[in-house]
């Protein structure tokens, strides 16, 4: 840009004191809190929650899973579409690992990692072709391929299981190992996550994702190949959850038929209580990264505050419709305010 | 009128541009119901035992809590809304009704009443909070959707309820007179009956359609469009409660996971019975005929000895393939009117599309 007037006066405010503010006024801070009560109360409780071995490796472990898929997710749902087939993709990938395992023994591990994102990528090819071509609402199509999905897996695996047995010492290993504490599964979700997280913040391809989420039109005129963005976002949502097949496998060796079945809501739950718009054009992945946290961690956490397990499901909805209620108060806050300083101007 | 002469003014509706036998078997309706009979007749000739009396009764049975949640969906699914929790819903009613019989002693229709009254605060919570709080009903009730499944499970904890009155269970599993038909079916037909009329043939049902293609012009021409939705969730709620006592009394159990994933199952069949995602379009007669197709393919598949994979497989291709054919049938004819009337401008307003954005 070589003009010399500025369109908007810089802010007066230092940048390091908007960026404070900034991330304390964020939606995120919000749910970040609510995990970190939860956390917090779950310790006081029974320390052995964080402060033991085992209960530190959990806490970060589990949700390793779920933050794969709901980043995958996330991006799907910022260009106002939606994927319901990534438990089925997750499934699939699931049981094609541990094939690849039972049938080539001896196979690099990293090679099975490549294999399960090129796979779930190809799953999520057929979704994006489907939407962007054919113009179809995602939401049916992916209902649709949900299904064959998962028929295709019932037809292959059929009552046929992968077990532990099955698969390498060295690729169970890796459920368990810790670089710095920090299990190695959930160091490649926050990878994921840090690269995603600055695609979609700085790239010139992420910002048109959430113009596309915005207002798809709009976009459309203003000229963004939004077929070509909204078709690699869900190539981006199918490479994930393949690459979450994988991971499920190393985490729990074993894959069925029913591997990531359900997993589809919760995944879009996570990005909702992350705070992201469920019609797109809104929210951060990083939001979304937390929803996973919390939606695993209080399942966790809530037998130990006495609250049977049982009702963890109901947590989950309370939690999940508090926090569309939060964003919608937000939102109408924020229109009053630009409504206000509008009328002040 | 008749304004031949008058080209200026003469605007062309898609849905009128045919004549009218053309726009009365030419449709989706016609066309699934078509499938159906196709579907029924082949597999009648050519899959062993599908042609034996129990065949049918088991296809009424296994498809009727589906063919209820289907109906108040049909509706809710025209305004451009969704609603994911009925199948939780469906088990609520179903743990409810069964711990107020097995451990309070409650005869049924006094449970039943008290779950189909849950049935009515499940949909009421939906329906104030998608129409009054203006929150997107995908997420709110994917929210009650864990919300009511929670609540189940909280009540009933690890266990599994069977022993109910043998009387009523009996009534349930009964044949209407000597045919195939079970006894459910006439509830399923009153109701169908009821929402069909509902739909087709009130000022509520046209309000139903208008609010599913504009909701913001549906309100300006009069139509209350929050009672509206409001009435539509608690319908679908307290519908949902009714196929949650049905199922309690055929399988005799209720446990955690009574009815889990059944809400993407309603989902499909009424998609795939015509109903546009975006609303304002579809009918519950297609609706009905998408539900038993399926219905009819799964039996069918299952008498040739084929597992569920398959059905899945053939529910989700035939689904997207229902919606593909749709949106090419568009294309093809909107493209075959453009080259029509090349010299006038004004396209034909699109039906139903535009975003499901459409906030009240």
């Amino acid at each position: 840009m070589s003009t010399t007037e500025l369109l908007v006066e810089p802010s007066r405010v230092s940048p390091v004191q908007r960026a404070v503010v900034g991330a304390f006024r964020s939606r995120e801070f919000a749910i970040a809190a609510v995990l970190v009560l939860v956390v917090a109360a779950a310790t006081f409780k029974s320390s052995s929650f964080v402060f033991s071995h085992d209960g530190w490796r959990d806490l970060l472990l589990s949700p390793s899973l779920l933050l794969l898929v709901a980043i995958g997710e996330m991006v799907v749902i910022v260009t106002r579409n939606v994927d319901l087939s990534v438990g089925s993709t997750l499934g699939l990938s699931a049981y094609l690992t541990g094939r690849l395992f039972t049938d080539h023994p001896g196979i690099p591990i990293l090679l099975v990692f490549v294999i399960g994102l090129v796979f779930g990528a190809l799953l999520g090819c057929i979704n994006g072709l489907l939407v962007t071509v054919f113009q179809v609402p995602a939401l049916v199509i992916t209902l649709g391929t949900m299904y064959a999905f998962r028929g295709a897996l019932v037809h292959w695996a059929g009552s046929k299981q992968i077990y532990a047995s099955n698969l390498p010492d060295s690729f169970q290993n890796l459920g368990t190992e810790q670089i710095l504490t920090i299990p190695v599964l959930t160091i490649v979700g926050l990878a994921v996550l840090v690269l995603v997280g600055y695609y979609l913040w700085n790239a010139r391809g992420g910002r048109e994702l959430y113009a596309i989420g915005s207002d798809p039109e709009a976009a459309g005129l203003y000229g963004l190949p939004v077929a070509r963005r909204v078709f690699g976002a869900f190539v981006v949502c199918g490479a994930l959850a393949g690459l979450a097949g994988v991971v499920q496998d190393a985490r729990y060796s074993t894959a069925t038929s029913s591997t990531g079945q359900g997993l589809e809501l919760q995944a879009v739950a996570a990005v909702v209580i992350g705070g992201v718009a469920i019609f797109g054009g809104s929210g951060s992945v990083y939001g979304a990264a937390i929803g996973a946290f919390l939606l695993i961690t209080i399942n966790a956490a809530l037998p130990i505050l006495g609250i049977p397990e049982f009702w963890q499901n109901a947590v989950v909805g309370v939690l999940i419709l508090g926090s569309i209620c939060l964003d919608r108060f937000l939102a109408q806050r924020r229109t009053h305010r630009l409504i206000e300083s509008r009328d002040d101007a | 009128m008749t304004t031949t002469t008058a080209p200026a003014t003469e605007t062309t509706y898609a849905a009128y541009a045919r004549p009218l036998w053309q726009r009365l078997l030419l449709n989706r309706t016609t066309a699934m119901v078509a499938l159906l009979v196709v579907a029924y007749v082949y597999a009648y000739n050519q899959v062993p035992f599908f042609s034996g009396k129990l065949t049918l009764y088991f296809l009424l049975m296994d498809m009727a809590p589906i063919l209820l949640m289907a109906l108040p969906m049909t509706l809710v699914i025209v305004t451009g809304e969704i609603d994911l929790s009925v199948a939780s819903t469906l088990g609520l009613s179903a743990v409810v009704t069964g711990l107020l019989i097995h451990d309070h002693g409650f005869s049924l229709p006094a449970a039943a009443l008290v779950a189909l009254v849950v049935g009515v605060l499940a949909g009421l919570l939906n329906g104030v909070l998608v129409a009054y709080v203006g929150l997107p009903s995908l997420a709110v009730t994917i929210g009650t959707l864990a919300l009511y499944r929670g609540i189940a499970v909280g009540l009933i904890g690890t266990k599994a309820i069977s022993g109910m009155p043998a009387h009523w269970k009996d009534l349930v599993n009964r044949h209407i007179g000597t045919s195939s038909y079970p006894l459910v079916v006439i509830p399923i037909v009153v109701l169908a009956a009821l929402f069909a009329l509902l739909l087709h043939l009130t000022p509520f049902g046209r309000g139903v359609y208008e609010i599913g293609l504009n909701a913001e012009a549906a309100h300006f021409s009069g139509v209350d469009v929050r009672r509206t939705k409001l009435v539509l969730y608690v319908l679908s709620g307290v519908v949902s409660a009714f196929a949650g006592v049905f199922y309690l009394l055929r399988f005799d159990s209720a446990n955690t996971d009574t009815g889990t994933g059944l809400e993407l199952q309603v989902i499909a069949a009424v998609l795939l019975g015509g109903v546009s995602i975006f609303g304002g379009r579809g009918d519950l007669i297609g609706v009905l005929a998408g539900v038993l197709l399926i219905g009819v393919l799964s039996s069918a598949l299952r008498l040739q000895q084929t597992g569920s994979d398959v059905i899945e497989i053939v529910i989700g291709v035939l689904l997207v393939l229902s919606v593909i054919s749709t949106q090419l049938l568009d294309r093809v004819r909107s493209v075959r009117g453009r080259l029509r009337r090349t010299t006038r401008s004004a396209p034909a307003p699109e039906v139903g599309d535009g975003s499901r954005k459409v906030m009240s």
